[in-house]
């Protein structure tokens, strides 16, 4: 029911708390969605690229190693081939042949020997002493012998030498007899193929061999992480031929990409190994730049919309005053209007039953003139009493008057009116008044004031109405009234100022109010001041008055120029 | 034509302007002529304002014929004929504008005279456009109400 401040107040909050909300929501909500897509999108077209890259790299080198693998038992398989076992036997063409291969390949051959059926070594070339070495428990001999295939390549071990290394075997069987070719491949030269690929500061590979031993010189401090290689070691052949990358947390607890080929037909692994932060660097720091623009753009929608739903709520503030404002007023101006229509329809009844009594008034004073009332004692009392009914009449019919004056609705026919000439005629009609009441009328008119189109008559109503209040609230003291005219935008401006002693401010809300006077009982009829405010209102003007305790009152009308 | 044509002669007053009962008019050659009261029709539907001005202007050389309705003016029309008519603007029946029209139709040279409340300048400048001689607003002096009337009156009556 009853409208607060507080009211208005929450309400506004809520709303600016919905606007803030809602625009913040629908801006961001799009923003952050299109970015973690574009990104997602980003993230695994980057990481195909890397992986794709990673790949070719193992591939590459992968097919290096396997060459070198494949070569190096190429030599060897030549040098049985074309050689019988008898000129093998004899280390000094041994000798020869390894020093030739030295020669063409460097030293990846380190030492050959000639093993016969029995495991025990006839001939050997090499730096260590291993003539007639019995090789019939070693588990590659072994191994060989058993094996139907003709070569064999064993994984790292150490052997009779104590140093880590790998042999490649070659079977012969010609003339019923069995034997076998077999190299040394320097380990650290082996290695070097390995140890080449390097990315980066943390990309690095190895080889393992099927229980998972390092094959090659084990780099940096990396210990072979059970979990990702088992995996790896786990594939069947068809698995094996691929190349695999997997992304692990190792047990430091850093992402780590490996990517794994098989070589040596699955007996070894190549596993390239790098840290995730590393290969994906480029990734993270997109995301990092693209997660600070987001948050600078969030911000961004942030303040726009905290200020826009600032300066809506303050719009809205100042709407919800104007509409106050606009309401009460019209609350006041319905207010004058059906009082006035109440006020009219009355005096229009009182007018006829004021006629009548004025009438019968009247036809007893025909009477009285009569020959038979001349001789009455009371014929003085008598004609007394009657003319005080002819006074009060007249006064119920200027009472009926003003108050319809107030509400017609249609006034005299507006016409061309000079203000200063109509102000001087009214000054003129006072002036006497004036005179009597000690009140100097000062006049300031502006001489270009252009002509206005009212109703003549009601004009001069509104401005002798407020003279004369002028001139009664000065009646005891004197005083000065101060008349201006002047133009102010598209309208005239008439001031009428006094020194008299001013309205209390209790009372300057109500003075347009009908019936609403604060002369004595019988002197004003509350009407004058509430009627300058109807015609001017009907004349689109304004009227306003401001006044101090003491000090005067002045009042100010405003009346718009004809338009065009 | 011309020794038809009457001069100005002021009504006289006797006494607070009450005219005497035999009114007198003067030709231009001069000559008295019989005096006749004036007939005068009141139409207006507050009985006792019509009684008042009745018996009031009886005593003033008037003789008034009450109407208290339009309908009653022209009944009160078909038996005889008046100087002048007065008639009042808001009537329940027939209003006066209404009034007005048929008068001016039936007898276009007998002079009406409105009488209007205040403020109703647009009834009044209806009136005038209608053919009323003029209007009077209520509550009138009878005074007021005697000069229209002699205004309205025929030189010479």
């Amino acid at each position: 029911m009853h409208h607060t401040r507080s009211d208005d107040t929450d309400h506004r909050t809520a709303l600016k708390r919905n606007v803030l909300s809602w625009s913040v929501f629908v801006a961001i909500t799009p923003m952050i969605l299109v970015s973690c897509i574009i990104l997602y999108q980003y993230r695994i077209s980057y990481h195909q690229r890397v992986n794709s890259h990673l790949e070719e790299l193992i591939n590459k080198h992968k097919q290096n190693i396997d060459t070198f693998l494949r070569e190096r038992l190429g030599n060897i398989q030549d040098l049985a081939r074309n050689f019988a076992f008898e000129q093998m036997s004899q280390e000094a063409f041994l000798q020869e042949r390894l020093n030739i291969l030295q020669r063409s390949y460097g030293p990846v051959f380190v030492d050959l020997g000639v093993i016969n059926s029995k495991g025990v070594q006839v001939a050997y070339a090499g730096p260590f002493k291993l003539g007639h070495a019995r090789y019939s428990d070693a588990d590659w001999f072994q191994k060989v012998m058993e094996n139907k295939s003709e070569y064999y390549k064993s994984d790292v071990f150490l052997g009779l030498r104590g140093v880590p290394h790998f042999i490649i075997a070659v079977k012969i069987t010609s003339e019923g007899e069995t034997w076998i070719v077999r190299a040394t491949i320097d380990f650290v030269s082996f290695n070097t193929l390995v140890e080449k690929i390097r990315v980066g500061e943390t990309g690095f590979a190895f080889i393992l061999n099927k229980d998972g031993r390092f094959q090659t010189h084990a780099v940096h401090d990396v210990k072979p992480d059970k979990s990702p290689y088992s995996d790896f070691l786990n594939y069947n052949d068809e698995e094996k031929k691929h190349i695999h990358i997997l992304e692990r947390t190792d047990d430091s607890g850093n992402m780590n990409i490996y990517v794994a080929a098989f070589l040596k037909h699955g007996d070894w692994l190549l596993v390239y190994q790098q840290k995730a932060s590393e290969a994906f660097f480029d990734y993270r720091r997109t995301v990092n730049v693209a997660v600070v623009i987001i948050m600078l753009g969030c911000l961004l929608i942030l303040s726009t919309a905290i200020l826009l739903s600032n300066k809506l709520v303050r719009l809205l503030a100042r709407i919800d005053r104007e509409k106050q404002m606009m309401n009460e007023q019209i609350v006041e101006t319905g207010k004058l209007a059906s009082i006035g229509e109440l006020a009219a329809g009355i005096a229009h009844e009182i007018n006829n039953p004021v006629a009548i009594m004025v009438g019968e008034a009247g036809w007893i004073e025909d009477l009285l003139e009569e020959e038979e009332f001349q001789a009455s004692e009371n014929l003085k009392e008598f004609r007394r009493s009657l003319k005080q009914i002819h006074i009060q009449g007249k006064r119920c019919k200027e009472i009926t008057h003003k108050l319809l004056s107030f509400a017609r609705k249609t006034g005299s026919r507006p016409q061309d009116i000079n203000v200063n000439e109509l102000m001087e005629e009214l000054i003129a009609l006072s002036a006497q008044r004036a005179k009597f009441s000690n009140v100097a009328i000062v006049t300031d008119f502006k001489d270009d004031i252009p002509s206005i189109c009212v109703s003549q008559s009601e004009l001069q109503q509104v401005f002798l109405n407020l003279i004369n209040n002028a001139l009664d609230a000065m009646e005891k003291d004197g005083g000065q009234i101060r008349i201006s005219t002047k133009t102010e935008g598209n309208h005239v401006v008439v001031v009428v100022a006094d020194n008299g002693p001013g309205i209390p401010s209790a009372n300057l809300n109500r003075i347009f109010d009908p019936f609403f006077t604060s002369k004595p009982v019988g002197k004003g009829t509350g009407l004058g001041l509430s009627i300058c405010y109807g015609i001017i209102k009907k004349m689109k003007g304004d009227i306003e008055v401001q006044s101090t305790t003491g000090a005067g009152t002045t009042f100010l009308v405003k009346i718009p120029l004809p338009e065009d | 034509m011309e020794s038809k044509q009457s001069q100005t002669v002021p009504w006289k007053q006797v006494q607070k302007g009450i005219l005497k009962k035999q009114v007198t008019a003067m030709t231009e050659e001069g000559n008295i002529q019989a005096s006749t009261r004036i007939k005068l029709l009141l139409v207006d539907d507050e009985e006792g304002f019509v009684n008042v001005i009745a018996n009031r202007m009886s005593k003033r050389g008037i003789d008034a014929t009450k109407a208290l309705s339009g309908t009653d003016a022209l009944k009160a029309l078909r038996g005889q004929d008046f100087d002048v008519a007065v008639v009042d603007l808001k009537m329940q029946e027939m209003d006066g504008i209404e009034l007005l029209r048929i008068l001016k139709k039936m007898v276009p040279e007998m002079p009406v005279i409105m009488l209007t409340g205040h403020g109703s300048e647009r009834a009044e400048e209806e009136g005038m456009e209608y053919g009323a001689f003029d209007y009077l607003t209520k509550p009138c002096e009878l005074d007021e109400l005697m000069q229209k009337i002699r205004e309205a009156l025929p030189r010479g009556r």
